[in-house]
């Protein structure tokens, strides 16, 4: 396995830092991949300032990924993946939001790629995305009951 | 059921409806394209038809049961996907797999790659009418599912990459095989090449058709040869290698038209390029060595162990009863599948099911562009916009 050259959380933690103090709630290591917790609130704006700063350059939306930790609240994190096809890096940047009102402002106005991504979430986890075009079910049907990929919606047998 | 508002209102236009049931769509994909006269002015994309809930699956079985489910997403580059999800289960675990099985499968996903874009190749040509390079393409396609059938038993589910590295040994004498295929490779690219890249039908079908930016693809989180026809040349293998690829000598072709020819030109030039990483494959693989990690407890050990040492049948029993526990942590692995950028993240509670698994397919990610290749164009460019960007329906749905 090869470690991710070049990666440097000083740089990347650093730069969100000087940005805005209160942007950067946590960092993580975890076998080589930099994980940065943002505040829900500060999110979009985070993704836009990594995109857009010269000395970060993260162009590509790689992914995002929810992840539900049931009935562990805050409930669910979702992760963006970032990479920088310039510096050859990768980052990513995690949210966390409570199971009861579970929104977070759409990253479509930064990457308009994060369009169908979102879709996805909302789809499988229901968390909702404030100020996307077309927050629609992407995979199932639009009459579809429920989130499958949520940990209360079982396996089998639920409908 | 999705339904298109329509964009201008005008009693001009006509809502069609392409698909699921349409060969050229490659699967299951729905079009609703609305047209004034033959010209789309708007394109809803509808997916799902194929959703079988793989990541939700995976979340009740064990690391190395899910290995078979990750096969079915990309049904033309299953190895690529059982590369994916092996290397991130790897990276959770801190384990290092042995180089012989590193090389290995690099050799085996080029080969994996070359048969995707000649499968490619095949329908994309006969989507726009030239019949003939179908029946080609699948004549030598049909040489490398051999190879896959001769070192793993099966022609297109293979699940041969295990946690920590191969399924079995090949078989004796497997790299004559490979050597015979990668002979006549190029020569036969030259063949499709002749068919096609002068044919002025050919051309009139996919020159300057489906532009789109380098700048906008990138905003679209396109990857793989639809980016790099656009003057991107992000290649996960250079970018961020895996799998002992920084050892290869491989050239990531570019070009700067990025419209369907470019990408044709793109993928005829990967195809060489594979050919090129195989042979060296085949000089690098060591004759003996290990095919799987020294990892007791998370590879199963050998059967002849089985029989002489208490611990080997100890680890045989839990390995396949309860399975093994990762350290609670995730992992997102990218790989360069013959679409583009495949992306598996896994993460890890410390059971022995994963918490989360999730594969960023790049079928699914390229598709939300094809609204904007086919925006403005007549309807016969759909057809050549769909093949252009090699969707595989089943890795858009998972």
């Amino acid at each position: 396995m090869t470690e991710i050259a070049g990666q440097d959380t000083t740089l990347v933690t650093g730069r969100l830092r000087e940005w805005n103090a209160a942007a950067v709630e946590s960092v993580s290591e975890f076998r080589g991949e930099i994980t940065i917790v943002v505040p829900p609130s500060l999110l979009r704006a985070a993704l836009a300032f990594c995109r857009g700063d010269a000395a970060l350059q993260f162009n590509l939306l790689s992914d995002i990924v929810c992840v539900d930790h049931f009935p562990i609240e805050p409930r669910f994190e979702v992760n963006y993946h970032l990479t920088s096809i310039p510096r050859r890096d990768k980052l990513r940047i995690r949210a966390r939001i409570s199971g009861d009102d579970p929104v977070l402002d759409s990253a479509t106005s930064v990457w308009p790629g994060a369009n169908w991504m979102e879709r996805e979430v909302f789809d499988l986890f229901g968390v909702r995305f404030a100020g996307h075009p077309d927050l629609r079910r992407i995979l199932l049907p639009d009459d579809w009951q429920g989130h499958p990929l949520r940990k209360d919606y079982p396996v089998e047998g639920y409908r | 059921m999705t339904t298109v508002e329509t964009a201008t209102g005008a009693a001009q236009t006509m809502v069609l409806n392409m698909g699921p049931q349409h060969p050229s769509t490659h699967g299951v994909l729905r079009i609703l394209l609305e047209l004034d006269g033959e010209i789309v002015v708007k394109a809803v994309p509808d997916l799902g038809y194929l959703h079988t809930g793989i990541e939700k699956s995976c979340e009740s079985k064990t690391y190395s049961q899910a290995i078979t489910l990750t096969d079915r997403m990309d049904y033309l580059a299953p190895l690529s996907n059982n590369l994916a999800y092996c290397l991130a289960v790897e990276k959770l675990l801190g384990l290092e797999v042995p180089k012989r099985a590193q090389y290995i499968r690099v050799l085996l996903t080029e080969l994996t790659r070359i048969g995707s874009h000649l499968v490619w190749l095949g329908t994309h040509a006969i989507d726009l009418g030239a019949m003939s390079v179908f029946l080609y393409c699948f004549r030598e396609r049909e040489e490398i599912l051999n190879i896959f059938e001769l070192v793993s038993g099966q022609r297109m589910m293979t699940s041969y990459f295990r946690i920590g590295g191969l399924a079995l040994d090949p078989p004796g004498g497997w790299l004559g095989h490979v050597e015979r295929v990668i002979k006549a490779l190029p020569g036969r690219i030259d063949e499709y090449e002749t068919l096609l890249t002068q044919n002025r039908i050919w051309i009139s079908r996919t020159k300057g058709i489906g532009y789109i930016s380098g700048e906008d693809a990138i905003a679209l989180s396109m990857t793989g040869p639809t980016l790099r026809a656009a003057g991107v040349g992000y290649d996960n293998r250079k970018h961020f290698p895996y799998s002992s690829y920084e050892e290869f000598e491989f050239e990531v072709p570019t070009r700067s038209d990025s419209d369907c020819y470019a990408r044709y030109l793109i993928r005829i030039a990967e195809m060489r390029e594979s050919v090129k990483i195989v042979r060296q494959a085949m000089g690098k693989i060591p004759a003996e060595g290990p095919i799987r990690a020294d990892a007791p407890g998370i590879i199963p050990p050998q059967r002849e162990k089985m029989k002489t040492e208490m611990e080997a049948l100890i680890y045989h029993f839990k390995i396949f009863t309860e399975g093994f526990s990762p350290p609670p942590g995730e992992a997102y692995v990218t790989i360069e599948s013959p679409r583009g950028e495949l992306g598996a993240f896994i993460a890890s509670d410390g059971s022995p099911k994963p918490l989360r698994a999730h594969f960023r397919s790049p079928s699914f990610v390229n598709l939300q562009a094809l609204p904007k290749l086919i925006m403005g164009r007549p309807i016969a460019d759909v057809i050549a916009c769909i093949g252009t960007i090699d969707i595989v329906l089943g890795e858009v749905d998972r």
